[in-house]
């Protein structure tokens, strides 16, 4: 009869187990698919990430030398990142944070990667 | 590992199933793939974590006599692939007509590649 | 005189949009019909054009709670046809994540019953408990639910000894939680009153109409998908939880039991952990073939059937969900019952209806 009693009576003498987000905040933890970068300068823009997404949400142009990735389309499965023949794009932890618009990242690449790595890489 | 199946006439079907049934098997479900100008039917049945299948084809626009008078289970399956294929299967116990998932105004088979059209027959349901 | 009257979709008790039909004479249910439709997604027809490795994630989105094991079914249909051995830590792996999966659909599901009789307190302790679960999944597979672990060819990530380590201690601790909550369902009055001897299914019933998973075992049925041994089952041992009553209350009990099944499986697989790769190299495959392959999920047995037609792009992905199988003995419980219990019976089976339609 009494048996949620007592781990409700528990309850009250314990530590709360929530936390007052977003005054308090968890670390979180390592290697967690939290938000999608792409080191720009190093990108050979080969269009194999936008490929590979499964959600298409990686749109790259060579002309313009723009990589765009719409964070509220992509899942955040890491696929992109593990065939990125040069490892430019690299995941982070921390979760985006709400926004009251949508906003694309886009990069614009200005110098490209140097002459060496591109070489290597193809 | 290739899918072993028996293949059988559609004629054949009725006895084929009330005859895995009488030995004790579970009807596990159908499952339809579209061959173009025909469709696969392929049933599934398990006994003991043991698969039997059996497969029929029908060529698109055929009806294909309903198994939900043996196993009611088949009722669900039966109708979502009438809504999917346009596959009409005959003595249907309940027939959403096939609106089980799809809305009225739904024309199209959607996981055909060529989409059939729905024989007349087949409209009434019951 | 009989009245119809429209049970969900929308419903205080249910997560997701089942409907159904209820035909009442007084307060007793005489018929009910399912309706559905409300989240077909067609995630089926996405294979023509999403290759063979993009499908994996495409599968795992047809059920959020169960995420893993999609992946793991597909994979295990891809590599069967293409021959393709995995390795054995992968299959280990792969396992553990499963049975992780397993814990955390039974847990959120323990406490949306609560939830259902009105056990505010219960519920949101079980979903506390869960909560655990959800912790080691984010740290080690990167993602809470949906954790994209599993390809073509193996897995993703892999687990430290750290890792293992520390998810075993988790496991200890999940274990006395679980005892602390225990004497509530088994004999709690509240929980009790709302589920023994309702929505009863007998065995014969219940095989006939195809039931499977909790649903079948709650009616004494022994059959379990894993003891097939797919997978790392096979270097484990395990007993299917069964409980003979078929009423709502032996299938709680069931999905109880089993949490300490998946704790216990968990700590075996961790045990036996075979060193070794990850994963082996799939190149260019171009699968022709067809194969069904079988593995229980937290609701039951799920059915995948694959057929490839020689290009990167499969020929058809035929996905058949435990809760597909369940809704027909679902509607054999529910004539005789009263319309006050038909949420608890509904939720009983654990219905995952964007599973069902996918
Ligand atoms: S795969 Fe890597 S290098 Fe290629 S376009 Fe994408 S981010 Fe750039
Ligand atoms: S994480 Fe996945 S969904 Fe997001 S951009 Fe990369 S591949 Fe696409």
């Amino acid at each position: 009869m009494f048996d949620m009693t007592r781990t409700i009576i528990a309850n009250f003498f314990s530590k709360a187990h929530t936390r007052l987000y977003p005054l308090q905040t968890r670390e979180p933890f390592p290697n967690v698919r939290g938000n999608l970068f792409n080191n720009i300068e190093e990108c050979i823009l080969c269009g194999m990430c936008q490929k590979r997404c499964p959600s298409q949400c990686i749109t790259v142009d060579k002309e313009s030398q723009t990589w765009q990735v719409d964070p509220y389309a992509c899942v955040y499965c890491g696929v992109c990142v593990e065939h990125c023949p040069v490892h430019c794009l690299f995941m982070e932890s921390p979760y985006r944070k709400p926004a009251a618009e949508k906003v694309m990242n886009r990069l614009v690449q200005v110098q490209g990667p140097a002459k060496k790595t591109k070489g290597a890489a193809q | 590992m290739a899918l072993e199946t028996k293949n059988i006439a559609k004629t054949q079907l009725q006895a084929e199933v009330a005859s895995l049934k009488a030995v004790g098997y579970r009807f596990v479900t159908l499952s339809c793939v579209d061959l173009g100008d025909s469709f696969d039917l392929i049933y599934h049945f398990d006994r003991e974590l043991q698969m039997t299948h059996l497969r029929i084809t029908v060529l698109k626009g055929d009806t294909v006599p309903s198994i939900s008078n043996i196993y009611f289970a088949a009722l669900c399956i039966e109708n979502e692939i009438k809504d999917f294929f346009g596959i009409s299967f005959d003595g249907l116990i309940l027939d959403f007509g096939g609106h089980f998932y799809l809305e009225e105004e739904v024309k199209r088979y959607p996981f055909c590649k060529v989409s059939v059209k729905e024989p007349q027959a087949a409209k009434e349901g019951n | 005189m009989s009245t119809i009257i429209p049970f969900g979709p929308q419903h205080p008790v249910l997560p997701e949009p089942l409907h159904l039909k209820i035909t009442l004479k007084d307060e007793i249910v005489t018929d009910a019909i399912p309706m559905l439709g409300y989240v077909h997604r067609g995630l089926e027809t996405l294979v023509s054009i999403k290759d063979l490795d993009q499908m994996v994630q495409v599968v795992e989105r047809v059920c959020g709670i169960c995420s893993c094991i999609h992946a793991h079914t597909y994979c295990m249909c891809v590599e069967g046809i293409l021959g393709i051995e995995i390795p054995k830590r992968a299959e280990f792996l792969r396992i553990i994540w499963s049975e992780l999966h397993r814990m955390h659909s039974h847990l959120l599901w323990l406490g949306l019953l609560a939830d259902a009789f009105g056990m505010e307190s219960l519920f949101m302790h079980c979903w506390r408990i869960r909560e655990r679960v959800m912790d080691v999944m984010e740290a080690t597979a990167g993602n809470r639910v949906i954790i994209s672990i599993n390809k073509v060819g193996g897995v993703r990530r892999d687990l430290s000894p750290d890792q293992l380590r520390w998810i075993a201690q988790v496991l200890d601790e999940l274990e006395r939680e679980l005892d602390a909550i225990k004497p509530v369902l088994t004999n709690d009055y509240t929980v009790k009153k709302r589920t023994v001897g309702v929505g009863v299914l007998t065995k014969e019933q219940a095989y006939e109409l195809g039931a499977v998973g909790p649903t079948l075992r709650g009616s004494g049925v022994a059959q379990d998908v894993r003891m097939t041994g797919y997978g790392a089952y096979k270097f484990i041992d395990f007993e299917p939880v069964v409980e003979k009553d078929g009423d709502s209350y032996a299938r709680t009990m069931v999905r109880f039991r089993e949490l300490y099944q998946a704790i216990d499986i968990v700590r075996q697989l961790i045990r036996k952990l075979p060193d070794g790769e990850l994963s082996v190299k799939v190149k260019a495959a171009k699968p022709e073939g067809e194969i069904v392959c079988r593995s229980e999920q937290p609701r039951g047995e799920l059915l995948y059937y694959v057929k490839g037609n020689g290009s990167k792009f499969l020929e058809r992905v035929r996905i058949r969900t435990p809760t597909f199988a369940n809704v027909p003995p679902l509607l054999a419980m529910l004539p005789g019952i009263e319309m006050a219990d038909v949420p608890v019976v509904a939720l009983s089976i654990d219905p995952c209806i964007s599973c069902t339609e996918r």
